[in-house]
């Protein structure tokens, strides 16, 4: 080889050598010592203290994570931006209501280790993607809208000690709405429609193993693809099967047609409809037209919340302009919460104003969460990550008119709700 | 030459399996039907309500299926983005009529209240279809056909997503037009009276589509230039005029579609062009790309296979929940008449070479 | 006189034009939305830099349509039309804005609120208006008078602005990535990256260090160009060795040096290589339009899913290294399978039929009918990694299984498995464009009957075409399953197959490096700036149809394609006459 190529080579070891270098060199001196096993996030004096927010921020079901999204931002403003004397930084990642967005997401905020804590996902699906990277990298999330039942359940599995939320589980609103359809309205053979969502697929079986079980008879279980719009043929099936109640668990486009279309099949004229907290919210009414009135639709019971919630609906008026999008910005607010307090136990403060996070100390700081003063109630977190206060009500839709959609007006509130 | 023995068992195989596929599929169709009818879940009542939502279903996409089946027909490209042409008819008409209801006028002129937004959103999904036309297109012209199609795909991406941004990814909850809600009693059934108002302006507008085409010079000259581009220039025609003149038409007939389709079902959203596009082509394909009768009842048949064959076939051979299956089903009858019949159901009426 | 008036005209057109993308990019929220991350930390917006950047470059266009004109350079006139485009953009803008503060437009557009008038005004409202005419001006000036600097100047500022813009995307990435790798690189990742974008400091050593970079290449690229080709042939040769070894080198190190994301975003992309290389055979050597590729993808998938779950699902536990050949014979047949209805059905029928097809595969593995076998909505999940080593049995469902040796576990290393592969298939792939199959193939897409008479067997050869373009994207999604760790049938949509059509579309046709840059451009990029995801589909629509307009041949075409296309491009009406 020729003396130059040597030259040339000599630099590139030289280069990689330095790289190599830069990567084993430890970290800066300090007085303190992180002892922690998953590693501490250090925050310089002038730094932010960067959260994440990950969810559907994009595509038709954007609004629930839009929704999540603004609770987090209000319970930002309400500690006016700092903790702990630093800002506090929100940035987002889409994870799109798949499995991969989330996985891509969930890896994306993995490597960022100026990340404390997370909020989300939205979407079960995203959670089940991702959730591995983020526990695996000593990140913990809270989640504000995720309903899967298994995702809280005792036997879960390693992926998800960073994992918990403050939603409901869905395996309690399914049961809700079953011992509503039964034991108020007196239905003893219900339908069940989903529109193959691992949600909607979901609920509706826990409807109809516990309508069921007190003795009812499921007479007829479909399903759509999500992207249908005739309903009329379904509908027809169903009707042949003669049905008091119709439960459908599912998002806002199946859910706006099928509502708007049910009254038109023969038989169903006086069906008692029923849906769940993926069409809880004015899009519903915009797309159902005046059906709508009179339906029936589980949510997290807006008037359980023990919290100032009225407060935070003024904030989010003032702040956003309109009413709220979905369900769970009180789930989020109170997640942030629950995460900012946890970060103030967990955090060690220096003089000089740097902050070292220890994560694990920090992840056994949010579960340890008890009797936390939430909106939504009073919150305390089980070792599976349960820390919602699952109180599931049933209100019914009383003026289908979108502009009135307000459920948490104390005067007039549509829907209103009936259940408990 | 002479095919060796290897090849020709391999024909045979080949032939062996397609039948044995075309004896599968009606089979099953043959099957199905048998056992649902015996259980006799469904009234006769119940079996006409599946065939009427069929046909109004399927005339909107009969309609949407005349526009992709001129397109081809002149330029031998799949518009990808003649979906999301019919979206943007749906939005302007939204717009137009949200504005008409809070006026009163819908109310009092009921017949005005349908048929303005339609002319409305015709004119802007026939202006948006000549500008993608100009600026997608028409350089691609001459190009392999794969370019035409990767520029259309680009130009349906754009369109969608551009609407998503100017509208937002919510749905929009197109205004009912009261004198219209309710329902009609015909030969002793009832039928939706929106149904029947969208089925006949479906019709009314193929009818007119037609005699555009048959009868007046346009049509005539859209008929030669899709015969063959360079005569048809050497008799004098303005090709160029003519392509586009092609486009809008094709994308009024989809506009007034959205039109009729945000009547029936009531939602518009930036997304709601790209199953209907593609339902649209398949029917297109069905009744004999290239030839406009053929797209109707293209869609007609499509429409009505699709409302009544998951309870017909499928819930006979025991499949559950089948309403999911029901694209499924279009696009296998896509299969059997491109194996029975490969040039649809009324035939090709341009013949395109191999390949 | 004419010929003035002309000019003019032609100098208002283009401001028009600029003032409908400026306002079309008010609408649609990218102003809003790129307002929130900085090109240059507190100095200049994203949003501010798109809009800036839509007024120069109609001022750069006006000059370069007033040369077109005048047939030369006349710095007066060019530097006039290119002010009155600026003009033209800026008072558009400022009337967009004095309408929307009368008019209620948010009642149709969304977008169309007090936060965008007062991005578009610096925050002071009506006030501030006339500003908008007068950055108007000056930013097509500029564009106007970049358009006369001698090329030599051009060149270099060009290059350091695209660097620099290209830095200021990526920001994000390269600090967090930088930040892992200790203290020193950890400073200079936060001199030169801020949080939201580049710091001043970091633009200028961007932008000026290319700029330098590139004018000493200009003076010496030549000269190191004709030394390195008058190099002998050992010298050549051992340029050429240590230029791979490098290569090598950055490839066995990158998992490690730039963290799990990138790894992430490179399997993906590696896969979508697979997928291509697969879709290459199918399409670019035989012609055979398959828009249901996503089907192979998934049937690939999900044999490796079935075969190796923890899960419920889970029908036999096997290893990775069993249940992926086994995946990729399953494909392999599928694609026989679903070939054989269509052989005698011709192009765009094909497309249709074989998009349905792949439509059929999703909706059968999603519906509830399968859901027994195939997980329905909740889909299949617990797939086990591979493992380097032995496994141990299988305990009972929901409990993976103990890997005695090493776990491919996380992107970084599942990177190599995906990188081995598509380096593998890239190689077949290329051995089969030699050998008499592919060009059996190459003859059948030019024309099957003649193909025919020559003595190909049709049926045999498409069939094979179908059958290993299925095979390879079986590969890839057994190996993107692992990856995940799940599969759900809402996953294998018709977006997948576009994507990959369009990948080798726009990387080149029939062209192996072309299906490489193809994936990267299409399938990278945009992981990598899910900063801008909420635009990331109107940008790629606008991408497709810009490469179909500028370069139809693709990125990195086949010689036979470039041949192809330039020959039908002369008698083209090219993009140049649009604008």
């Amino acid at each position: 080889m020729s003396k130059r190529s040597y030259a040339l080579l000599s630099v590139l070891v030289l280069a990689s050598l330095v790289l190599a270098a830069c990567g084993a060199a430890g970290p800066a001196a300090s007085t303190y010592e992180c002892t922690d096993a998953l590693g501490c996030v250090t925050i310089g004096p002038s730094e932010p203290i960067h959260i994440a927010y990950w969810g559907v921020l994009s595509g038709p079901d954007s609004s629930l994570g839009e929704d999540s999204k603004r609770g987090v931002e209000i319970a930002i403003d309400d500690k006016g931006g700092k903790l702990l004397n630093h800002d506090i930084l929100l940035t987002t990642e889409d994870a799109g209501c798949t499995p991969e967005g989330g996985a891509t997401a969930a890896t994306k905020l993995a490597t960022d280790t100026s990340l404390v804590g997370l909020i989300g996902s939205s979407c079960s699906d995203e959670t089940v993607g991702g959730i591995a990277a983020l526990t695996n990298a000593g990140l913990t999330t809270i989640s504000p809208s995720n309903t899967r039942p298994n995702l809280s359940d005792p036997n879960r599995g390693p992926d998800y000690a960073g994992y918990l939320r403050t939603a409901h589980s869905d395996a309690f609103q399914g049961k809700a709405v079953a011992e509503f359809a039964y034991n108020s309205l007196g239905a003893r053979k219900a339908a069940t429609l989903h529109d193959g969502s691992s949600y909607a697929e979901a609920l509706q079986q826990v409807f109809a193993d516990s309508f069921t079980a007190l003795g009812g008879e499921i007479v007829a279980q479909e399903a759509v693809a999500k992207d249908a719009t005739d309903m009329k043929p379904v509908l027809t099936t169903i009707a042949a099967a003669q049905p008091d109640f119709l439960y459908y668990p599912v998002f806002v486009a199946v859910g706006g047609y099928v509502t708007a279309q049910v009254r038109d099949v023969a038989g169903l004229e006086n069906v008692a409809l029923a849906g769940s907290d993926g069409i809880f919210t004015a899009d519903l009414l915009k797309g159902a037209g005046p059906n709508v009135e009179g339906m029936y639709l589980s949510s997290p019971d807006f008037s359980a919340f023990t919290g100032d919630y009225a407060g935070f609906i003024t904030k989010h008026e003032t702040k956003y302009g309109g009413s709220t999008l979905s369900t769970f910005h009180a789930h989020a607010y109170d997640a942030a919460n629950i995460l900012f307090a946890a970060l103030e136990k967990a955090a060690v403060v220096q003089e000089d104003g740097t902050i070292y996070v220890p994560r694990t100390a920090l992840r056994d700081a949010i579960y340890a969460t008890k009797d936390f003063k939430g909106i939504t109630g009073t919150l305390s977190c089980s070792a599976s990550g349960d820390c919602g206060a699952p109180v599931i009500a049933v209100y019914q839709v009383v003026d289908a008119d979108p502009a009135s959609w307000n459920p948490a007006d104390t005067a007039n509130p549509n829907p209103k709700k009936i259940y408990p | 030459m002479r095919t060796s023995l290897s090849e020709r068992l391999l024909d045979l195989a080949v032939s062996g399996f397609l039948w044995g596929f075309r004896i599968l599929i009606v089979a099953v169709i043959l099957i199905g039907t048998i056992a649902t009818i015996r259980t006799g879940k469904y009234t006769g009542e119940q079996w006409t309500d599946f065939v009427i939502f069929g046909i109004s279903q399927g005339s909107i996409y009969a309609l949407i299926a005349l526009g992709y089946t001129m397109v081809y027909g002149i330029l031998r490209m799949i518009n990808f983005a003649h979906g999301d042409i019919f979206m943007t008819g749906a939005f302007a008409a939204y717009f137009l009529a949200t504005w008409m209801t809070g006026t009163g006028f819908i109310d009092n002129n009921p017949v005005l209240g349908l048929v303005i937004p339609v002319l409305f959103a015709m004119a802007v999904s026939a202006g948006i279809a000549m500008l993608v036309e100009r600026i997608a297109y028409r350089p691609v012209r001459n190009a392999p056909r794969l370019v035409p199609l990767i520029s259309a795909i680009g130009a349906s991406f754009f369109l969608e997503y551009a609407f998503r941004g100017f509208f937002g990814p919510g749905k929009y909850a197109y205004p009912p037009i009261k004198a219209l809600e309710g329902s009609w009693t015909i030969l002793g059934t009832s039928v939706l009276k929106i149904q029947v108002i969208v089925t006949i302006a479906a019709f009314i507008m193929m009818a007119i589509l037609y005699s555009i085409v048959m009868y007046t010079k346009v049509g005539k000259a859209m008929r030669a230039v899709s015969e063959n581009k360079d005569t048809a220039a050497l008799m004098g025609i303005d090709v160029n005029r003519i392509i586009v003149s092609t486009f809008a038409l094709g994308a009024a007939m989809a506009g007034a579609a959205g039109v009729l389709f945000s009547l029936v079902y009531r939602q518009v959203d930036f997304f709601m062009g790209f199953t209907p596009g593609i339902k649209a082509f398949t029917a297109a394909v069905l009744g004999g790309i290239g030839n406009i009768p053929g797209a109707m009842v293209g869609g007609l048949v499509l429409g009505i296979f699709e409302s009544v064959g998951p309870s017909l076939f499928l819930e006979g051979i025991g499949i559950t929940r089948p309403y999911q299956l029901k694209d499924a089903i279009a696009f296998t009858m896509l299969v059997m008449i491109l194996l029975f019949r490969p040039s649809g159901i009324l035939g090709e009426r341009i013949t395109t070479k191999k390949a | 006189m004419q010929k003035e008036n002309f000019l003019w005209w032609s100098a208002v057109k283009a401001g028009l034009l600029g003032g409908v993308i400026a306002i079309f990019i008010c609408l649609i929220g990218m102003a809003e939305v790129f307002s929130k991350r900085d090109v240059i930390e507190k100095v200049i917006t994203l949003g501010q830099f798109v809009l800036l950047a839509t007024i120069v470059g109609m001022g750069f266009i006006a000059s370069r349509r007033t040369s077109g004109i005048l047939g030369q350079n006349r710095p007066l006139h060019n530097l006039s039309s290119g002010l009155i485009a600026g003009l033209v953009t800026g008072l558009m803008l400022a009337l967009f804005v004095l309408i929307g503060l009368q008019v209620n437009l948010r009642a149709v557009f969304l977008n169309a609120t007090t936060p965008l008038y007062n991005i578009l005004t610096f925050g002071k409202g009506a006030g501030n208006i006339w500003l908008l005419p007068v950055i108007g001006a000056v930013g097509g000036l500029s564009g106007a008078a970049f358009l006369l600097l001698p090329d030599v100047y051009r060149r270099p500022l060009t290059r350091g602005l695209i660097f620099v813009i290209f830095m200021a995307f990526f920001s994000g990435l390269f600090r967090v990535v930088m930040i892992n790798q200790g203290p020193g690189m950890s400073a200079a990742a936060k001199s030169l990256f801020g949080q939201t974008g580049l710091t001043m400091g970091g633009a200028l050593l961007f932008f000026f260090g290319i700029v330098a970079l590139s004018m000493l290449w200009n003076y010496m690229g030549k000269g190191i160009q004709t030394r390195i080709s008058g190099l002998p042939k050992r010298g050549q040769i051992s340029l050429r060795v240590m230029a791979a070894i490098l290569i090598l080198y950055i490839t066995l190190m990158l998992p490690s040096v730039s963290g799990a994301f990138i790894s992430q975003v490179i399997v993906t992309v590696a896969l979508f290589i697979l997928m291509g290389l697969g879709l290459n055979i199918t399409l670019g050597f035989a012609g055979l339009l398959d828009l249901g590729f996503v089907a192979f993808y998934a049937i690939g998938a999900y044999t490796v899913g079935l075969l190796t779950s923890y899960g419920p699902f889970g029908l036999q536990h096997v290893s990775f290294w069993v249940a992926v050949p086994i995946a990729v014979l399953v494909a392999m047949m599928s694609g026989a399978v679903l070939g054989l209805p269509v052989l005698g059905v011709r192009g765009d029928y094909l497309a249709i039929a074989t998009l349905g097809f792949g439509e059929i595969v999703r909706l059968l593995a999603g519906s509830d009918f399968l859901a027994p076998y195939f997980g329905g909505p909740q889909g299949i999940i617990g797939i086990q990694k591979p493992c380097l080593g032995i496994l141990g049995p299988f305990v009972r469902v929901d409990v993976p299984r103990v890997c005695n040796g090493i776990e491919l576990g996380t992107p970084q290393t599942i990177y190599f498995v995906a990188i081995a592969s598509a380096l593998l298939i890239a190689f077949v792939a290329w051995r089969l464009r030699e050998s008499r199959l592919g060009r059996a193939w190459m003859a059948i897409r030019e024309d099957e009957d003649v193909a025919e008479a020559l003595g190909v067997n049709l049926i045999q050869t498409k069939l094979l075409a179908y059958m290993l373009g299925a095979a390879f994207a079986g590969l890839g999604g057994a190996i993107f399953a692992t990856l995940i760790g799940s599969i759900f049938a809402t996953s294998m949509q018709l977006l997948v197959s576009i994507n990959v059509v369009a990948l080798i579309v726009v990387g080149g046709m029939g062209s192996i490096p072309g299906v490489i840059v193809g994936a990267i451009a299409l399938i990278g990029l945009p992981e990598l700036l899910r900063e801008v995801s909420e635009f990331r589909f109107l940008i790629y629509g606008v991408t497709l149809i810009a490469m179909m307009l500028a370069k139809p041949e693709g990125l990195w075409p086949s010689q036979a394609t470039k041949r192809e296309l330039h020959h039908a491009d002369a008698e083209n009406v090219t993009a140049e006459t649009l604008v």
